[in-house]
């Protein structure tokens, strides 16, 4: 009894959210119900005695694509308000062919039966006693192993095709160059000046700060008063 | 309310199911959403297929079921990373600027 409250709650919640995911007005929303979603549907697994599964599907949808997608949410700079344009007019096209659809699938519902040799052609019968982990581990790490190892080498291609997608070459970024560090001398980037004692700098046609070529020529800009700034100024120029 | 059992899962899953193709109709400019509504069918498969396998007491619909989470999972990550690249591109995710191979 307790479990078919539970059912009807978890599936309550799960359609409702789910219906909110695609109506809700702000994106980040609409990913907060499909996360409120996963939760219920891996309560509904739970009722179905599928322990494991839920708890992957916590673990992976909520833990990991749900945040995925959070930030690719956050992330764009998107005007989503107007991505909304044309919301009314969609409308009755997709619950035209949703009603439709339902209508379908409730025939099929209201008419299928199991084949009286069913039970014979299970592959796997549950084993009694055993936990639903450790059924599943026996059976995915002996006949499944192939789809198993296949599965991971999917997730490393995924990974790899996003990471090379969305890795951008920075132009304008610092990098390291070993190459160029180890090669360069002491000529390529330090120059020794004699400096003639008492004179300055500003007879090597330096000036500070570096806007002083105004101040060269005698116009001072109005609000440097700094006499530091003008000293150094050999009058031969000046004048 | 009667006991629950394999049909009201069945039931639930094609809610779900129309529900995502309902979003997909609804959200024809937003990636995002659409891909979000993928999400949701997939769900709903992924019910029918634990339903099955607690009603016939089959465990290789769950083995099944973790396969297609699988799958979902590596959908989610490329088509997000391909929405990032083409954001990158061309300033704007909706679908219907999608035409740059048209030719």
């Amino acid at each position: 009894m307790i479990a078919d409250i539970a059912f009807y709650i978890f599936a309550a919640v799960l359609l409702i959210s789910a219906a909110m995911v695609v109506s809700a007005r702000n994106p980040v929303h609409s990913v907060l119900f499909l996360i409120l979603a996963f939760f219920n549907a891996a309560g509904l697994f739970l009722l179905a005695g599928a322990e494991f599964l839920a708890m992957i599907l916590v673990i992976v949808y909520v833990g990991a694509v749900a945040v995925l997608f959070l930030f690719v949410v956050m992330m764009l700079d998107v005007n989503f308000a107007r991505l909304r344009e044309g919301f009314q007019r969609y409308a009755p096209v997709g619950a035209t062919v949703g009603v439709v659809l339902l209508a379908e699938l409730a025939l099929v519902l209201g008419g299928w039966k199991f084949a009286p040799e069913a039970a014979t052609l299970r592959l796997a019968p549950r084993p009694d006693q055993v936990q639903n982990t450790a059924a599943l581990g026996a059976l995915l790490y002996t006949r499944y192993i192939l789809l198993f190892q296949m599965a991971g080498l999917v997730l490393l291609v995924a990974m790899v095709g996003a990471i090379v997608l969305s890795l951008r070459d920075r132009h304008d970024a610092r990098r390291q160059d070993i190459n160029r560090q180890q090669s360069r001398r002491v000529a390529d980037t330090l120059e020794l000046v004699r400096a003639p004692l008492g004179a300055g700098i500003a007879s090597l046609g330096i000036y500070r700060p570096i806007t002083a070529p105004a101040a060269a020529d005698g116009q001072a800009p109005p609000g440097s008063d700094n006499p530091e700034v003008h000293a150094p100024a050999p009058p031969a120029e000046v004048h | 309310m009667a006991a629950v059992g394999l049909g009201h899962y069945l039931a639930v899953a094609a809610i779900l199911l129309v529900l995502g193709v309902f979003g997909i109709f609804l959200n024809r400019k937003n990636v995002i959403i659409i891909m979000m509504s993928i999400e949701l069918i997939l769900l709903s498969v992924n019910l029918n297929l634990v339903a099955f396998s607690a009603a016939l007491g089959d465990l290789v619909g769950q083995v099944f079921a973790m396969f297609v989470l699988t799958v979902a999972a590596a959908e989610a990550a490329i088509g997000l990373a391909i929405v990032l690249t083409y954001f990158r591109n061309r300033g704007s995710i909706e679908v219907e600027d999608v035409n740059l191979m048209k030719g």
